[in-house]
């Protein structure tokens, strides 16, 4: 039995130790936003969540070309992982995003083309486990998901384009304002800190996170293995 | 290896250097293949334009289709029958390869692989505009409205390359696993939806003659979304069918 | 005409071959036997180009696999399981796709040889589907004998077959084995490959572990030779596996 590594116990540490101080900066750090008020304390993590959840298919999706091109079956562990984790953080992302837009939009839910890709996003990876689920071989079930994975990838920032086409009313906090977003708002250097500082916590998190799960795979392999040896 | 013996007319040797015109004979045998078997069975045919059909007539009661809606919706209604029927057709056409171990018999062939996923492409682009020939003059007749537009024409064509290049692809994944029977639409819907968007909204502008300025962006999504998915399938293709 | 040489071939954790070793020299009759679940089949679809070996090197007419894939394809010929015939097609059809698949010249005389050959000139023109499991088999081998290939593998080409019929399939098979071809053929009717093999290896967890010409076998004594060489490696299996403990701690 393989004992946890240094590194990863120091790790957990960190995500800990940050993601107190961000809960904190948030709270305490950042200053009220003068129209939405209390609300838009959201937006931090709310954020912070969206980025690594598109970092974790990011991630399934370079995985996923690795693993084709060296036909090792060790990247598929780290694909499942991100793919697991971004869906973790992008439901908490949607679920963050409709408490800010109940008071602020009026409404929990609109067909917002950030709201639509998100919500597309999170069906095609789950449709990526049920892909794997259907799979009995582990090579083919590696493989399949990778390429999944990738095709995936490719179709959001297709499908953002085209809902944004079609029409929207999200805000666009970072970079150019937009006519018609409802709920904008600048960000003071306080709160850009804190904006900036979540968005590294929960990278670390990601991180950590990721580590943990692979190893998890890396685990579950081999009781598999030892078990077959016993089998034989 | 040393002196076999040869009997009767061995050509096979002289082909292994082949160039770019054996390339496209395959393709175009795979799908003369489909055609042919399609033409004795018509299965695949009939339940695509049946169902086709069927869901024209689910809309038309769902929506209360009156003159004015009716011209409204009917981009959105044609392209949610397409891709339905598409799918129908798409699992049936990749299911007759694995019934008796055909796709072995592909692959064992000395083709290319990417000339297998062309030719099945391409056969399934064939039934999939064959049904839309038959349904868009029918539903012109339904509902009164002209469809006959070229502009119309060229949407469903740009949007039914793409649909059918994804969706071979994943319909070649689909029927190689446990659940292969509903796990197509599942794997195809999401990925193609920036393809649907985009071929409802140029399709309505077509329909409602707006400026081509506003039509062109939808175009172009057109073009961009069939361009990368089909390098992709293509890249990829050997991945799906080679263990 | 093939070497194999260290092959090795997992399914995830599970190691399928082992360190399989294997020659056959062009002309032979080679009849792999072995009980399910050897690798048998795993084996095949590795010579046929369908499979891709984890480690080793498999050779077939100097050809390396899976590299020069394309080269071996046009010299191999595949019957499986499953007949890879479309059942929409007819016979005719179904060769003639095959020819092209193949870059057949000529290909109405050869399909007409080819169907002499397999005796189904008189059904050329019916649909596949409506054929008997035996007549498609023969069409499998027709299909497969098409680009007239040096070497052939047969994957239990006798399974599902009534008596009539696994005869006819039988007069098909020595039919190309006269023709100097190589024959890898896989099974576990030791009556039927001992009509027919020049050679006999038995395959047993992965490995080949034995190996006769059928000169030094009397046909008598094949089953008693294949439960030999099962149960020497069944036991070989018993002792290693009595002994992991030392190698897990928890």
């Amino acid at each position: 039995m393989e004992a946890k590594p240094k590194l990863l116990s120091i790790l957990d540490g960190v995500s800990v130790v940050m993601l107190l101080i961000a809960t904190g900066m948030v709270f305490f750090y950042a200053p009220v936003e003068a129209v939405m008020g209390l609300v838009q304390k959201v937006f931090y993590f709310h954020v912070a969540a969206g980025w690594v959840g598109m970092l974790s298919f990011l991630t399934a999706a370079i995985v996923g070309i690795i693993l084709l091109r060296t036909g090792d079956r060790k990247w598929d562990i780290v694909g499942l992982a991100s793919v697991e984790l971004g869906l973790v953080f992008s439901f908490i992302n949607v679920v963050t995003g409709s408490i800010w837009a109940r008071p602020i939009w009026n409404t929990w839910w609109t067909w917002d083309p950030r709201l639509t890709t998100a919500t597309i996003m999170i069906l095609i990876y789950a449709a990526y486990l049920m892909l794997r689920s259907g799979i009995e071989d582990p090579d083919r079930r590696a493989r399949f998901g990778a390429i999944y994975a990738i095709l995936g990838f490719l179709s959001v920032p297709l499908t953002f384009f085209s809902a944004r086409l079609f029409r929207g009313i999200h805000p666009v906090v970072i970079g150019s304002n937009q006519p018609g977003a409802e709920g904008q708002f600048d960000m003071t250097p306080l709160m850009l800190q804190t904006f900036f500082f979540s968005l590294i916590t929960f990278t670390v998190i990601f991180v950590d996170l990721l580590w943990h799960r692979v190893r998890l795979g890396r685990l579950q392999d081999r009781v598999e293995q030892l078990k077959l040896k016993l089998n034989v | 290896m040393g002196g076999e013996v040869k009997i009767a007319t061995s050509p096979s040797k002289a082909v292994i250097r082949k160039p770019t015109s054996f390339y496209l004979r395959t393709v175009w045998a795979i799908v003369w293949k489909d055609l042919a078997a399609e033409l004795r069975s018509r299965e695949l045919l009939t339940s695509m334009l049946v169902f086709a059909l069927l869901v024209i007539l689910i809309f038309n009661f769902a929506l209360e289709l009156d003159p004015r809606a009716r011209f409204n919706a009917a981009s959105g209604v044609l392209w949610v029958t397409f891709a339905f029927a598409g799918t129908l057709g798409l699992n049936r056409s990749m299911a007759m390869e694995k019934d008796r171990g055909c796709l072995d018999g592909l692959l064992l062939a000395p083709v290319d692989r990417s000339a297998i996923f062309f030719g099945k492409a391409l056969s399934n682009l064939f039934f999939m505009l064959i049904v839309e020939a038959i349904v868009l003059p029918i539903y012109s007749l339904l509902y009164n409205i002209n469809l006959f537009n070229p502009g119309l024409i060229a949407v469903v064509l740009l949007g039914s390359i793409g649909y059918v290049a994804v969706g071979t692809l994943l319909a070649s994944m689909a029927v190689q696993t446990r659940t292969r029977d509903v796990l197509l639409p599942i794997l195809l819907f999401p990925i193609v939806i920036p393809l649907f968007i985009a071929a409802v909204k140029a399709s309505a502008g077509f329909l409602q003659s707006l400026e081509m300025s506003e039509i062109w962006p939808w175009l172009n999504l057109l073009i961009v979304y069939d361009l990368i998915f089909l390098a992709v399938a293509f890249m990829v293709f050997d991945y799906v069918v080679e263990e | 005409m093939i070497e194999v040489r260290g092959l090795v071939k997992r399914f995830g954790l599970k190691t399928v071959l082992k360190d399989l070793d294997f020659q056959v020299q062009a002309g032979e009759f080679v009849a792999l036997l072995g009980p399910n679940g050897a690798g048998k089949t795993t084996f095949l679809r590795i010579l046929a180009s369908l499979s891709r070996p984890a480690m080793g090197e498999v050779r077939i007419a100097g050809y390396r696999l899976p590299q020069q894939a394309a080269a071996v394809r046009h010299i191999l010929g595949v019957v499986s399981h499953q007949p890879l015939l479309y059942g929409d097609l007819t016979a005719e059809e179904n060769l003639r796709f095959y020819g092209k698949m193949y870059g057949i010249g000529a290909p109405e005389k050869r399909i007409g040889e080819v169907l002499d050959l397999v005796g189904l000139s008189l059904r050329r023109r019916d649909l596949v589907r409506t054929f008997s499991r035996g007549m498609q088999q023969r069409l499998a081998i027709g299909r497969a004998v098409l680009h007239d290939p040096e070497v052939m593998l047969f994957d239990e080409p006798h399974t599902g077959l009534d008596q009539d019929a696994s005869v006819m399939l039988d007069g098909v098979l020595r039919e190309v084995a006269a023709r100097g071809r190589t024959v890898v053929m896989t099974s576990h009717d030791l009556a039927r490959a001992g009509d027919l093999a020049s050679r006999f290896d038995v395959i047993s967890r992965g490995k080949v572990v034995a190996s006769v010409g059928r000169a030094e076998m009397p046909a008598a004594k094949l089953l008693d030779f294949y439960r030999a060489s099962i149960s020497i490696r069944e036991d070989a299996a018993r002792v290693s596996s009595e002994q992991p403990s030392s190698r897990i701690r928890m």
